[in-house]
Order: structure tokens, then sequence, then C-alpha cells
């Protein structure tokens, strides 16, 4: 293709060249190290390769399994045992709902306190902040097997475990909406009398709350997916039956019962979609309104 | 968590993190998991992300194939493939890292498709005016548009791995994970809380260095 283009003309090529000396000669220095960059990245990552134990023939033969598995996968059936499953996922998303609830009503305050331009002191704002980054840097299922010893096998634990986990996401994303949002209506307030529980109820919340519920939502939709694993470390749900019948190798139910959380998973997020595009489209319509 | 002497602060210390040298090795691994794992994933993303854009794809059907996948990648639980590669290849590292590649490759496919369908697709016409192929224009008209924001992402990513991973040793995947469950397992509080600490302490610090190379990045994309 390129050998049949016309060459340039000498006089074109120089004229050319004389104008856009970097993009025919770019300085060694950076090719150095864009060159570097590139070995380092593939490097480390040939390192890990070797370091980890990778051998093609361990893959082979473990792809060959998982073609077995993938073929005894078909047709997917729940046995005699769909009212479990069925079960199962209820529980998970009210796992998911009851632990997002949980971790709004907490972290809404908490929130506040973070925010910096509610609590002016710069210490406070810093120790909540990293207070809910160290609560973040933690997994769900982390947080599950800890709930397990302290309140025992079950949902009650994996309630705890998601909105533990959601605390952390919720107090930053919730006191950056407060940070973000129009002093005025404050300063309204402030005009009137109002007292600073006043000011934050009347001047900031109405502002806030379409962006808090919203990010609600949407976190109510990523954790039925956390909520479907925390079940294999016992803490209730679907999850607990998937690893049952992985270890007990009945691959037509694992496939069931992966086919029943995708379909959820796509009907949750289906519907939260909408109902977070008439909440904004809401609230927008109401400060046209104004 | 153990009691701190003040007295006693150095040894009291070293009786907390008794294992650290081998929790540290964990955690290496670890990291290694992730980040071989977000290499695997991205590289493949990468190459699938162009054809699941439909500025670049005008075959609908092909592009409905890769984005449904790319959804199924990103829909099961990394975890769950965890369970499946483990019983598939055995225990050790390279059922997670696996894992963490198949989800990664998900969720970075469909990031980066959105990238690259709000791209300027002036270039584009101009490289397909000299007569260049389709790989081609991909290579000198698009990936130089998008390739900052696709580093970005990537970085974002291996953040999120980084956790992800610490958790695939519960099911026999690699990494630290397997300690924790043992320790928690046992009731042993004094070495999960060190260990969470260890764990905590590595996700800030690879979220404090991703953080600052993508500003220096976002930095870079600005001067120019």
């Amino acid at each position: 293709m390129m050998s049949q283009a016309p060459l340039l003309a000498d006089t074109d090529r120089a004229r050319l060249t004389h104008a856009y000396p970097a993009v025919f000669k770019p300085s060694l220095l950076k090719r150095i190290q864009t060159v570097t960059i590139i070995v380092a990245i593939v490097g480390l990552f040939l390192f890990g390769m070797v370091w980890l134990g990778f051998s093609f023939e361990k893959l082979a033969t473990g792809i060959s399994r998982l073609g077995v598995i993938l073929g005894l996968m078909f047709p997917p059936s729940p046995g005699a045992l769909l009212h479990l499953y069925l079960k199962g996922l209820a529980e998970t998303l009210a796992i998911a709902f009851l632990g997002t609830m949980l971790a709004a009503i907490l972290a809404f305050p908490l929130a506040f306190i973070a925010a910096k331009n509610v609590v002016g002191q710069r210490v406070v704002h810093f120790l909540s902040r990293r207070f809910l980054d160290t609560i973040r840097g933690v997994d769900t299922l982390i947080w599950a097997l800890i709930f397990i010893n302290v309140v025992g096998l079950g949902p009650f634990a994996g309630i705890l475990a998601v909105a533990m986990s959601d605390i952390g996401s919720f107090g930053k994303l919730f006191s950056e909406a407060i940070e973000t949002a129009d002093t005025k209506p404050v300063d309204g307030v402030t005009a009137t009398g109002g007292s600073e529980l006043h000011q934050i109820r009347f001047g900031i919340v109405p502002q806030v709350l379409p962006v808090i519920l919203s990010q609600v939502l949407y976190y109510f939709e990523s954790n039925t997916r956390s909520a479907t694993v925390i079940g294999i470390v016992g803490a209730g749900g679907i999850g607990l039956y998937l690893s049952n019948e992985i270890n007990q190798q009945n691959w037509d139910h694992v496939s069931f019962i992966i086919l029943m959380i995708l379909f959820t998973v796509a009907a949750i997020d289906f519907v939260s979609a909408r109902l977070r595009r008439s909440m904004i489209a809401g609230s927008q319509g109401r400060s046209e309104r104004k | 968590m153990p009691k701190l002497r003040l007295t006693h602060f150095s040894t009291d210390l070293a009786e907390w993190f008794w294992n650290w040298d081998g929790w540290l090795w964990l955690l290496a691994e670890t990291l290694l998991v992730a980040y071989v794992g977000t290499f695997l994933g991205a590289t493949v993303g990468f190459i699938l992300s162009f054809f699941a854009s439909a500025n670049l794809v005008k075959n609908a059907v092909a592009r409905a194939v890769v984005r449904r996948s790319l959804e199924f990648c990103r829909t099961v639980p990394g975890i769950v493939f965890a369970l499946l590669f483990v019983y598939a290849l055995g225990l050790g590292p390279i059922p997670g890292v696996l894992a963490v590649a198949i989800h990664t490759l998900g969720a970075l496919g469909k990031q980066y498709a959105e990238v690259v369908e709000n791209i300027d697709m002036k270039p584009v016409d101009g490289v397909r005016a000299t007569g260049a192929t389709w790989v081609e224009q991909v290579r000198f008209a698009v990936v130089p548009q998008v390739l900052s924001n696709f580093v970005s992402y990537t970085l974002l990513r291996f953040e999120i791995n980084v956790r992800e991973a610490s958790v695939m040793g519960f099911v026999g995947a690699g990494g630290i994970g397997k300690e924790l469950l043992s320790s928690i397992r046992q009731f042993d509080y004094s070495d999960v809380s060190a260990i969470l600490l260890m764990i905590i302490v590595t996700v800030f610090v690879i979220d404090l260095l991703t953080e600052r190379l993508r500003h220096r990045l976002l930095g870079i994309e600005r001067h120019r």
C-alpha cells in the first residue's frame, strides 16, 4: 500500500522537514525515554509471569479442562433446587438494598463533618477524610469475613459488610457534592437569621439530595454484584450456593446460577438507569421553573 | 489489635508484625498478580475496544458481539472466575491473574471504547485520504488521540485490581488473601490487624503513586 503511493519530490520533502523538524527528528532523549518506559512495563510483566510460575503446559491443560467444564455447563439447569436459588437471589438483593440504605444513612451526617465548607476545621476535615479512605481501602469480602466472626454466619454479616465498605465511598462522594453546592441559598438562610442547622437543612440539603439519591441508586447496582460473591465466604445470598455447586462439580447448576445473576444484574441496571435519568430530569425541570 | 506499650515499643511492634517479611513477600505477589492481570486485560481490551466503537466499525453485528462479550466479562464477579480457574488450573497465583485479567478486560474495554467513540474524526479522514489501511488509520489517527486517557483509566483500574487481588487468596488464587483468611478463621486478631494494616498502607501508597502519575500525564497533555 505504502510503496504504491507516489514519493514526495526532494524539494517538497526538504521544505516539510524544515517546517516541522520535531516530526521528522524527535529528540534522542525523548526516544530513549519512551523505549525505556516500554521496556520497563513489558519487563515487569515478563518478570511477573516467571515469578508467579506461569507455564504454557499448565495453561494448555487448564484450558482443555476448562473446555470440558464449559461443555458440561450446557444446558444450564437448576435441577430440583430452583426454589433455593430464587430464595438465595432474593436474599442477595435484600443484602444489597439494606446494606446500601444503612451505609447511606450512616454516611449522611459523616459527609457533613468531612465537607470543607460545613466544618471549617482543617484537622477534622483531614482526619475524617483519612478515616473514610481507610474504610474504602478494605474490600467487601474482607469486611464480610470479619463480620462473620463478629455476628456469625448468615445474611446479617453480609449486610454489615456491604454497609461498611460503602460508608467510605458514600462519605467521600456526599462530601464532594456538599462542597460543590451553591453557597447563595446558604447565605439567604443566614440572612433570615437561620441557625447553622437551619443553613444545612434548608440551604444545602435540597441542593445535594438529587445527587445523593442518584449515587445511592448507582451503588445499589454495584452492590448487587458484590453481594452475589460475599456468600462464597458464608455471608448469605446466592454466592453460597454458587461456591457449593462449584465444589460439587454440578456444572449445569453453576451455569444456571451465573445466568440468573447476569439477568438480575441487567434488570437492576436497566431499572436504576431509568430511575436515575428521570430523577436528574426532574431536578433539572425544577431548576428551570425557578 | 495488640497492646503497644511505649516502654517496650520496638519489641511489641516486632511481636505484632512477627511475620512481616513473609507477609511482605505475599503482598509483593498480590501486587504482581494485580499488575500482570491488568497488563493482560488492558492489552486485550485495547485491541477489542476499537472493534466495539461505532465510529470505526460499521458492522453492527460485529460490534454487538464484542460489546456483549465485554459486558459478560465485566458482570460476572472476578472471584467467580477465580473459583472456576482454580478448579481448572489448580491452586496458585495464575488463576488469580487470569480472573483479574478477564474482569479488567471487560471494564477497560468498555471505557476505552467510550473514549474512542468521542475522538475527533478529522485526523482519521486525513489518514484515510492518504490511502492508509484500517490498521494504519487506527495507529496514526486514533491511538495518538486516546493514549493519555487510556493510560489514566488503566492506572485507575490497577488501583482497583490491587484491592481485588488481595481477596483472590480467599478462594486459593494466590496473594495475601490466603494468609488473611487463615488468621481470621483461627481468631488470630493481632495477625488480622497486622495484615489488614499492611494491605491498607499498600493500597494507600499505590493510590498516591497512581494519582501522581495521572496528574503528571494530564499536565503533559495540557502543556501540548
